[in-house]
């Protein structure tokens, strides 16, 4: 019995096997966590709208540019985007996609709501360890009108290596040398002090559950949890609140025409209404495509989503990339090619 | 026992009278057998490959960490990938530390219940706890990091915020492995104690021992070693555990000498950093993972020691 | 009547009195706790359970654990067929041919530490072995991080119920001028088949849940997965994983997670339950 059960499974396996469902039409790919929930959300949208599926793994924005690299995906994404040289190396391309901010967020019982005012010097300091407690000095310079408790500060970060934390420690180490030589930008990043939590909504739960914590979240998520929020100084000295507004200010400052490879990071953008941390997330593809179909109907999901994904990423607290942006991609397309050398867009 | 089928089926002289179509049939089935025994045999030793194939190619895939800088690895204190710089010890230190706490509360827990249940439990209800215990023995791990995370956390918070600030720490991550274990330890620990002679047992009680006298005097002498194995095993399995530590242990990747603080575990920092990395970082993510197999194998070596000596006595 | 209220029996009834009362706590102390947790697990995971969890695939909104389940019994059946055929094959050498040679004695003992060791050093293993050569994720590579995991599990129970077959069954077949494979594959297994049965279902429900070892080897999909095994194969366990972390912050999602823990819980309680009752069969 025992022989005949294992061989009728084995049998089973493998004739399931050979009839290999291809009905379905789905296309692939991986990266980046940070625009996660937008590019799922258009996913859906699109597999209703035209029956494609999209299988998208958030693995991180290494991961991504490792598959991609290795070609098993058709498209990858990253936060952080690779200079041109790297693109060239591999025979890639990149383009923009959607763009978010990322906003320090706090549980500080007994004051203001949203009314706590930071600098980035002052921010590093408290992540790199070296301000320990909601009354410090540094803070009550920057807040003469709070009366801050002496609750201790726990910092909250992202446990594994994410776009959000190379924004973040992108901004701070542009604004406090010291951050940049002894914790320094990266993905991933070890923190002296405090909880690492997973992906945003982990950060956000925690912060919402501990008391005298700070973290930093995309904004979708602050918001979602009702998350006390900070006012961050930006490059001109002004304090700003988190908005669409302030990080569509910040990505207004973007040339995107003038970079090579859409090369751009966003973060530190001068303008008195520019939201500091600001960044976009992109797609990377080969320029030498070796399946076309799937390379095109790649496109046309991503043209889809330019087009009419606005409202999804408008409503989830992303900025759409604006429209000029956009054809400013669609043209760049045209340098996809097939294995016949044959322009696969439009 | 056997004699060779195979002598026996060569030599005419054994069987006289046999025809040459018995003969044929004798020398056939003796073919089947040699195959029979050759390929059982090589499955047996693709087992043995396998631990090779598993040792070789970690310590192929992490040669670039072990080969150019083996002592910082060892003995670096913090895991910095943006910065190239690999320090093994937070995640050793938290591996160790959770573990153990997890080993701490379980052992006494886990031999009080086997106790009550192979000496004081009503019959009644004797059977039916000891499944009880073997099922829960077989829930997954994820689920206890997600009542870990869910649960546990917030209420450790609630009740000492002092200790607990954010919920999460090594402490809370020794917690959850420990009432992961528990009905591991017990299951082994009863099968264990039940191994007693049940005469050996009625004796002491016969001297006018009390329960307790029986236990410490009679059953624990005799079956400190299958005990202590079990607790090993336990142990192994805490040492190895992802999926309930990596939510619940706080992933701070610098080294503190801290019980309640948030650290890191070799697995959680695996689970954690591996899909993202590359180059450096992977290979040294691998050697970390070689660090844990050696751990472990270690600890599951003196395990099997161990418990073999109690299967010895009982056989 | 002077011995029953001397200070010694007093005080050895004080210390056993003691002692039993610690360890009625201690059986309080460790079910309380997973009590809390299977309750925990009711309570949450029937709140999103609908027909729907079982057809639907998973996605933002509105969606189901449908693939994540059928990629779960696809993984789990196809390593628990070929962990079988290994298996029982590398016990029955054990138990039959292996005896005390030092050969058997090693096997044994590695097969006792693959047995207990860490699942997540089996997923860095496949991902070194099959999934970086190949380039990219796939079902595959999920079934032979879950063999490696089972056939440890197959092995000990096929022999350890081998043993059990008396050797005088083995001795009268040989006498009756039965070959040796022929004993073995007749007499020696119909023996033990109840108790080899029970070793495979236990190993199907350890391997079921496993989380670590699918991470970097078959890692989830949202798409309905029939059978390609060079795709990602989605699965319940990676399901909860990624709902409780990278997608925790959609609450729907949460719940869902929380229902596939049920689903999954249950299923191995009720694959434990099988495996309990057709060793009982045996007896």
């Amino acid at each position: 019995m025992l022989k005949t059960s294992c061989s009728a499974l084995l049998a089973g396996v493998l004739a399931l096997h050979g009839i290999q469902a291809s009905a379905q039409e789905t296309m692939t790919g991986a990266g980046a966590t940070f625009p996660y929930p937008v590019y799922s959300q258009w996913a859906d949208d699109y597999q209703d709208a035209k029956g494609i599926g999209l299988n998208y793994q958030a693995i991180g924005s290494g991961g991504g540019i490792k598959q991609i690299t290795a070609k098993t995906v058709t498209f990858g994404a990253s936060d952080a985007p690779l200079k041109k040289d790297e693109l060239d190396e591999h025979g890639l391309m990149q383009w923009p996609m959607i763009m978010g901010g990322v906003v320090p967020v706090l549980n500080l019982p007994g004051t203001e709501k949203n009314s706590l005012k930071l600098d980035g010097e002052t921010l590093a300091d408290i992540y790199a360890g070296k301000i320990t407690h909601w009354d410090d000095a540094a803070i009550a310079d920057l807040n003469p009108d709070v009366d801050l408790p002496d609750t201790a500060i726990t910092p909250v970060y992202r446990a594994e290596g994410s776009g959000t934390n190379f924004l973040f420690t992108h901004y701070l180490s542009q604004v406090n040398d010291e951050f940049a030589d002894t914790i320094g930008e990266g993905k991933s990043v070890a923190w002296p002090a405090g909880v690492g939590a997973k992906a945003n909504a982990g950060v956000a739960k925690q912060v919402a559950e501990t008391e005298g914590a700070i973290g930093y979240v995309e904004f979708a998520y602050a918001k979602q949890n009702d998350l006390d929020h900070i006012r961050l100084r930006n490059h001109d000295g002004e304090y700003v609140e988190p908005s669409s507004d302030s990080f569509k200010a910040a990505a207004a400052n973007a040339d995107w025409s003038n970079a090579p490879g859409f090369y751009l990071v966003l973060t530190d953008q001068v303008g008195a209404d520019s939201w500091p941390i600001t960044g976009a997330s992109f797609i990377l593809m080969h320029k030498q495509v070796e399946d076309p179909a799937a390379a095109k109907r790649v496109l046309e999901f991503f043209d889809w989503a330019y087009a009419n994904g606005g409202d999804a990423a408008n409503e989830l607290d992303y900025v759409p990339m604006p429209e000029n942006v956009a054809d400013q991609v669609r043209d760049s397309w045209g340098d996809i090619e097939g294995p016949q050398g044959e322009s696969i867009w439009p | 026992m056997h004699v060779s089928t195979k002598r026996l089926a060569s030599s005419r002289f054994a069987f006289p009278g046999a025809s040459d179509k018995e003969i044929r049939i004798l020398k056939r089935n003796a073919l089947i057998d040699r195959a029979f025994e050759r390929s059982t045999q090589a499955f047996a030793l693709a087992v043995l490959l396998l631990l090779g194939a598993i040792l070789v190619s970690l310590c192929v895939s992490s040669w670039d960490t072990l080969s150019a800088h083996a002592v910082d690895f060892l003995t670096g204190d913090r895991w910095a990938a943006n910065m190239e710089m690999f320090g093994a010890l937070p995640a050793i230190y938290g591996t160790l530390v959770t573990s153990l706490i997890a080993v701490a509360i379980a052992v006494p827990v886990s031999f009080g219940i086997a106790i009550f249940l192979t000496e004081k439990c009503p019959e009644i209800l004797r059977r039916p706890l000891g499944i009880t215990v073997e099922l829960l023995a077989g829930i997954p791990s994820i689920i206890y990091g997600m009542w870990g995370v869910e649960m546990l956390a917030p209420f450790l918070n609630h009740i000492f915020p002092d200790l607990f600030p954010a919920g999460s720490g090594l402490a809370t991550a020794g917690l959850v492995l420990a009432i992961m274990i528990i009905p591991f330890i017990t299951a082994i620990s009863r099968d264990v104690m039940l191994t007693v002679p049940p005469i050996t047992r009625e004796s002491a009680y016969g001297l006018g021992c009390t329960t307790w006298e029986v236990v410490r005097g009679v059953i624990f002498p005799t079956v400190r070693h299958g005990m202590m194995g079990g607790v090993v095993l336990g142990l192994g399995r805490a040492l190895g555990e992802t999926m309930a530590v990596t939510f619940v242990i706080g992933n701070n990747l610098f080294f503190h000498p801290t019980i309640t603080g948030q650290g890191t575990s070799i697995a959680a920092l695996i689970a954690n950093q591996f899909p993202e990395a590359d180059g450096a970082q992977r290979s040294a993510l691998l050697a970390l993972g070689l660090v844990l197999f050696l751990i472990t194998f270690a600890v599951l070596a003196t395990a099997r020691y161990m418990l073999n000596r109690i299967e010895r006595r009982a056989a | 009547m002077r011995h029953y209220t001397s200070a010694l029996y007093r005080r050895r009834r004080f210390v056993n009195r003691c002692a039993m009362v610690l360890c009625l706590l201690a059986a309080f102390f460790g079910l309380a706790w997973l009590v809390l947790i299977l309750g925990t697990l009711m309570v949450k995971g029937v709140s999103a359970l609908s027909l729907d969890v079982f057809f639907e695939r998973t996605r933002m909104r509105d969606g189901g654990l449908g693939n994540a389940i059928l990629g779960s019994l696809i993984l789990t059946s196809a390593a628990t067929a070929i962990g079988t055929l290994v298996g029982v094959a590398a016990g029955t050498w054990l138990a039959e041919y292996g005896g005390k040679s030092r050969l058997a004695r090693a096997v044994r003992f590695i097969n006792d530490v693959l047995l207990s060791a860490p699942s997540i050093i089996i997923g860095l293993f496949v991902y070194a072995v099959l999934v970086l050569p190949m380039g990219h994720f796939s079902g595959w590579a999920g079934i032979a991080a879950l063999t490696v995991i089972i056939v440890p599990v197959v092995i000990r129970s096929t022999e350890d119920m081998l043993n059990l077959v008396p050797t005088e069954l083995r001795e009268a077949a040989s006498a009756l001028g039965a070959h040796r494979w022929w004993v073995v594959s007749r007499v020696c297994y119909s023996g033990a088949r109840a108790g080899i049965v029970t070793g495979i279902l236990l190993g199907g429900a350890r391997i079921s849940g496993e989380t670590a070892p699918l991470l970097f080897t078959s890692l989830n999909s949202n798409q309905w997965n029939f059978f390609d095994m060079q795709g990602e194969m989605p699965n319940l366990p990676m399901t909860l994983y990624q709902n409780m972390t990278i997608n925790s912050f959609i609450p729907d999602l949460v719940n869902l997670a929380w229902t596939g823990a049920m689903i999954l819980t249950l299923g191995i309680l009720i694959l434990n339950i099988v495996a309990r009752f057709v060793s009982r069969q045996s007896h």
